[in-house]
């Protein structure tokens, strides 16, 4: 980085750490922070339109439907969380593997589940044996942003069910003797009003998101707790950078980049929740107006 | 049928370390799998257990302190739940590991009466101690919060009525705050029981390693899913174990909810409703 970097074992102090602290594994150590904040800002949306997804199959009229959409809501309910990670991943590339392989290889007969092995053609691969390193690491990063989405998509669909069922039952039927039909009174009366009763639920899951990052590292994905361990390590003189076992700070560091991204969050949610609140019949909004007029 | 049963003898007790020694290395049987991942789930129970157990009194004194009006005492107490609260359990569990591992190895002497053990800091490297504690404080944070929640809201009359009948210090907490309190907070407190033995499954995932493959259910789950890549046997015999020890809780909770609300009439009793929005 530093032109005075060019010697490592000469230089001491602020020097060193300097230049310590700007190698290129910590620039990438760096660059997994964004890879944290990609993985949030891409899982959140999607797994709030899975939610959306599974909380109105849910209420469906269609029984098959909605036993999809109560099965989808109840997982989460009695397993841990990180099984449905672990195995998500491993289930999901499976399950592009033998989709693709049906598709690709029509004339193979051998079966896929040969004992302990899980055989397709090469074709079929996910990604190909011969793509490049990074197309290997983005098709693992797409795995793991798909597992996120998939359980945090059933929390969502918990929350915005929850959202549904608490707009007062008499707008529906307001809307009804109106003559609106269901799928009016839907779009029109009940998705416009649940948001602010699904948003405690939903800024809950939101810090739960944040929480749940640091799992990346389970689903292979080189991200702060792989560098965190990488670096922190102890490095004997054969590197060039020698020093001890200082993962702990590493790990302390972590532990302050989660602790001011939950209050941050924290704050900002605040906020967002007493715009929403504001002018609204509820008691929120009733302290608010009080709060104002004294 | 008689190979199942010799497969039951010699593996449930594995994660603790009696039966055979050697995991099974191929053909796996479905009858091996559900032994080993329950034979883990003791594991999950010891943990979740000493966790609940301990981090209740830990949580009510941190309920008091974050209520008290001495800023000295609320201030620790706020810190403590933001800090365990506000960080993902997966760094907590990383975190302590290394500060164990760096920890001088000393041990000292503890006299028990009838025989003396040997406390040694290295234990706290090992998941039964080091993984155990953490579990323990991060359970008190967010109970701590729970509690401090229902604290706020025992109603003023029930507190006016106790000073009225001459109660006040220890005696009114103890025989007139606290149960209420209990009682306030217990629908929460069931899901962060739930939330807690479902935490337990992270342990031999960061930092702390299995010994001996000494591991929890989900430990073996793995174990089964990455030597057959098969996910789909493994995960839901996970799920099934998990399924049936939720329950438990739930069970367990409902009964200690019936008592904590016997005195009141039937439409104002509180019913345990699982909600599942509290992951670590």
């Amino acid at each position: 980085m530093f032109s005075f970097c060019a010697e490592p074992k000469t230089l001491e102090g602020v020097t060193w750490l300097a230049c310590y602290l700007t190698t290129g594994k910590h620039i990438a150590f760096y660059g997994s922070f964004i890879t944290v904040m990609v993985l949030i800002a891409i899982t959140a949306p999607v797994a709030l339109l899975f939610g959306f997804g599974g909380a109105t199959a849910a209420r469906s009229t269609i029984a098959p439907l909605r036993w999809f959409g109560k099965g989808y809501t109840a997982i989460v309910r009695g397993i841990p969380d990180i099984a449905f990670f672990l195995f998500f991943v491993i289930a999901l590339d499976q399950a592009f593997e033998f989709l693709r392989h049906k598709v690709l290889c029509p004339e193979w007969t051998d079966p896929i589940r040969q004992g302990n092995d899980f055989v397709v053609c090469s074709a079929a691969k996910l990604p190909l044996s011969s793509s490049p390193q990074w197309v290997h690491e983005t098709y693992g990063f797409f795995l793991a942003v798909l597992t996120f989405a998939i359980v945090f998509g059933a929390f969502a669909a918990n929350v915005l069910y929850g959202g549904m069922r608490a707009v007062p039952r008499g707008q529906l039927e307001t809307a009804e003797a109106y003559g609106m039909s269901r799928r009016q009174t839907f779009w029109r009366i009940l998705v416009p009003q649940m948001w602010v009763y699904a948003l405690p639920g939903l800024s809950n899951l939101w810090m739960i998101l944040i929480k749940a990052t640091p799992l990346l590292f389970l689903l292979g994905v080189e991200d702060i707790v792989y560098w965190a361990r990488e670096l922190g390590g102890s490095k004997t003189q054969v590197f060039s950078y020698p020093h001890g076992d200082w993962r702990l700070y590493y790990f302390l560091g972590l532990l302050v980049f989660y602790l001011a991204l939950t209050k941050v969050s924290e704050v900002a949610l605040a906020k967002l929740m007493a715009r929403l609140t504001k002018g609204q019949a509820t008691m929120g909004g009733e302290a608010q107006r009080k709060a104002v007029a004294s | 049928m008689n190979a199942c049963l010799q497969t039951i003898a010699d593996y449930s007790f594995r994660s603790i370390g009696f039966g055979e020694r050697l995991l099974p290395k191929t053909d796996f049987t479905l009858c091996q799998q559900f032994t080993l991942i329950g034979s883990g789930m003791l594991w999950n129970i010891y943990f979740g257990l000493i966790a609940l157990i301990a981090g209740f009194f830990l949580a009510t004194a941190i309920a008091v302190a974050k209520n008290s009006n001495s800023y000295w005492v609320r201030k620790p107490a706020e810190w403590f739940i933001f800090l365990f609260r506000g960080s993902p359990l997966f760094i907590q569990f990383f975190l302590a590991y290394e500060t164990f591992v760096l920890l001088p190895k000393v041990g000292v002497d503890i006299n028990l009466g009838f025989t003396e053990i040997t406390a040694e800091t290295r234990w706290l490297t090992k998941a039964w101690l080091g993984a155990a504690i953490v579990l323990f404080l991060n359970t008190a944070a967010y109970s701590g919060e729970i509690f401090y929640g229902a604290l706020k809201s025992v109603p003023k009359g029930d507190v006016e009525a106790a000073d009225a009948y001459g109660l006040s210090g220890w005696p009114r907490f103890k025989r007139i705050i606290w149960p209420t309190m209990l009682r306030l907070a217990w629908p929460a407190y069931t899901n962060e029981a739930i939330f807690l033995f479902h935490a337990t499954t992270l342990v031999f995932f960061s930092g702390f390693p299995a010994w001996q493959q000494r591991g929890d259910a989900l430990y073996y789950a793995n174990y089964f899913a990455d030597k057959t890549f098969n996910p789909f046997v493994p995960y839901p015999i996970l799920g099934f174990y998990f399924i049936i020890l939720t329950l438990c809780v739930i069970g367990v909770y409902g009964l200690i909810n019936k008592r904590l609300n016997r005195h009141l009439p039937e439409n104002q009793r509180q019913r345990i409703k699982v909600r599942p929005q509290i992951i670590r």
